[in-house]
């Protein structure tokens, strides 16, 4: 069965000059231990996917089509049968670890509680050690000490590794990670990726990668969609998108990666057409 | 831990001695001659001189401050021979007014200001954070925008005023009210809450408002925080969400907001108590400013300077203790 199968998905918000679309008509299917890159621009609507797929949008905002998980439609859950999903079936990985982090807490305590949310009755000491668990498979060193310490003593790279073992502490079907490398520099990202290949291969989650670096989505994903102004316009495996892009803004996004043999100083800006107008607009490979 | 509470406590008596000095030079060696006041009418030369003498006017200014600093910590002793006085630690000399020891006047008005300044304090302490976070949970209603009505008119009434309304309705119009005297709890519980509840409310009515706008700011600001985001995200219930991750970061600040304000009560206290005519610090304050009666004046400044500077040092402390990112780094 599919893991989770998003159809017609729409989110939208309503603003003084009339209703905006942040996520128009949008479709993604991801099998089990597969993995998905979302790919675009900022304000193309990917993270509003993410938090729409969550239940977590803004109270304004309005989604109608149905995000399926297994099979089961999470739009006719209660909120409460939704928190139970929230961060046992799903989890989530946001974009910068420290502000996503509370400052008042250890990190251990933060585990912990994502952890016996989930699992009614565990004791402190069994949910510290899975906090410690958690911690050593993403590679933290002296685990056992550092869930006594509070995130601003950890590193940047190091704070995401505690927000992946959040979120990989409930062993959740699914995972998605926004911008999960953004706020972090270059070697420290490679490493992120890393993490997260290795993790769904030794866990078999399911993965939503959420970035505007296609070079990212190369690296992790099989399958990719490219979403502009909320709506997908080009999706297939990364191989296709790659060697074949459909839409002009797919070609404007692939011809901005910088390449090592570019000549110094010449980067190349995306001037996107606007597709309400661009015959080529529709880039779809259903 | 300790060698931050001692550097803290160094710093802040380094503070106090500064204090000290400014309100020396302000009122001893910038106003009028002591000594022709306390002579009185039927005034020689000889007893001017005299009185000098003993209160050690003569000395040079730095003498005199040593004197009056040394008395404090090790008592001191006012003229020579059969006619010298003691005053033991910690001497703030005599009023010139009543002869009485400032110390002991301070010690003996002091229950009475505390009295009103707590009882204010948890009034304006429930008000403000009761007030703040229902402001914050039906944020944009129309019990928010009443109540962001509410505080505004009580922050722009002086609190004068408030106290005679508040008098003149409650005591003169209605009678449900005594006039306010300073009576003990032990003696009559009933009495005592009908005389200082006025008080009470006229203290905290500004304090209220102004911590119900910060808890309702502050707890709407850590809402949108990511980590509240978070802890959605993770599924906890929503109680343990508000509880553990939007009301302590929301409510921390108000401890140093708190711990200032307390501190620096004297002020409000000074008002409140010369209004309803109880014989507090704050009235003694009033009182001795009215009369020039320079070593109460001195005795109260310190004391006001003491408390706020004791209380920077429990907020500092507090703080450690609430704040993992100052416990950690100091």
């Amino acid at each position: 069965m599919t893991l989770l199968e998003v159809r017609d998905l729409t989110v939208t918000f309503p603003t003084p000059r009339g209703p905006l679309d942040a996520v128009r008509s949008l479709d993604l299917d991801l099998e089990p231990g597969g993995a998905l890159g979302i790919v675009g621009e900022s304000g193309s609507g990917k993270s509003m996917t993410s938090l729409a797929i969550m239940g977590l949008l803004p109270r304004a905002a309005r989604r109608t089509g149905s995000v399926r998980l297994t099979g089961q439609d999470l739009a006719t859950l209660s909120e409460a049968e939704l928190r139970r999903v929230r961060g046992d079936r799903v989890a989530m990985v946001f974009q910068d670890p420290l502000s996503s982090l509370n400052p008042y807490y250890t990190v251990g305590l933060q585990i912990e509680e994502a952890y016996r949310a989930h699992r009614p009755g565990t004791t402190r000491r069994v949910a510290r050690r899975v906090a410690v668990e958690a911690l050593e498979r993403v590679h933290i060193r002296d685990a056992a000490r550092r869930v006594h310490h509070y995130p601003h003593q950890f590193s940047g790279g190091m704070r995401q590794r505690v927000m992946i073992a959040m979120a990989l502490c409930t062993e959740p079907e699914l995972l998605i990670a926004d911008e999960p490398t953004t706020a972090l520099d270059v070697t420290v990202q490679a490493q992120i990726l890393d993490l997260l290949q290795e993790i769904r291969r030794e866990t078999g989650t399911g993965l939503v990668l959420i970035t505007h670096d296609l070079a990212v989505v190369s690296e992790v994903t099989e399958h990719l969609v490219v979403m502009k102004d909320g709506r997908c316009v080009e999706r297939g495996t990364v191989e296709q998108v790659f060697t074949d892009p459909r839409h002009p803004y797919t070609r404007a996004l692939l011809a901005a990666v910088p390449r090592i043999d570019d000549e110094i100083g010449e980067l190349r800006a995306v001037r996107a057409t606007d597709p309400t107008t661009d015959p080529t607009t529709d880039g779809a490979r259903a | 831990m300790p060698r931050f509470l001692l550097t803290r406590a160094g710093s802040g008596l380094v503070v106090l001695l500064l204090v000290c000095l400014f309100t020396f030079v302000v009122f001893f060696a910038l106003s009028p001659d002591p000594a022709v006041q306390i002579c009185g009418k039927n005034c020689t030369p000889a007893v001017i001189d005299q009185i000098r003498g003993n209160l050690g006017l003569d000395q040079p200014f730095w003498t005199q401050f040593a004197q009056f600093v040394a008395g404090i910590f090790v008592g001191r002793t006012y003229g020579d021979g059969a006619g010298a006085v003691h005053c033991a630690a910690p001497c703030l000399g005599y009023s010139f007014q009543s002869s009485q020891a400032v110390w002991d006047m301070i010690v003996q008005r002091l229950p009475v200001s505390a009295t009103i300044a707590v009882g204010a304090a948890v009034l304006w302490l429930l008000a403000g954070l009761l007030g703040g976070l229902l402001s914050a949970v039906k944020e944009g209603t129309f019990l928010d925008r009443f109540t962001t009505g509410l505080t505004l008119t009580s922050m722009s009434i002086p609190n004068y005023v408030l106290a005679l309304v508040l008098q003149y309705v409650l005591v003169v119009q209605l009678r449900w009210l005594p006039f306010p005297q300073a009576v003990r709890f032990a003696d009559d519980p009933g009495q005592w809450f009908a005389s200082f509840v006025m008080p009470w409310i006229v203290l905290a009515v500004g304090y209220a408002a102004a911590y119900t706008r910060l808890t309702r700011a502050n707890v709407l600001d850590v809402l949108r925080e990511n980590y509240v985001r978070t802890a959605h995200a993770k599924g906890l219930p929503p109680s343990l969400v508000w509880r553990r991750h939007a009301l302590r970061p929301a409510l921390t600040p108000v401890v140093t907001i708190f711990g200032m304000d307390f501190a620096g009560l004297l002020g409000g206290a000074l008002i409140t108590e010369t209004v309803f005519g109880i014989n507090g610090v704050g009235k003694m304050a009033a009182d001795s400013i009215a009369r020039n009666d320079q070593p109460v004046i001195m005795g109260v400044t310190l004391l006001a300077g003491f408390l706020v500077v004791v209380g920077n040092v429990v907020v500092d402390v507090v703080y450690t203790a609430i704040d993992p990112r100052v416990r950690v780094n100091a």
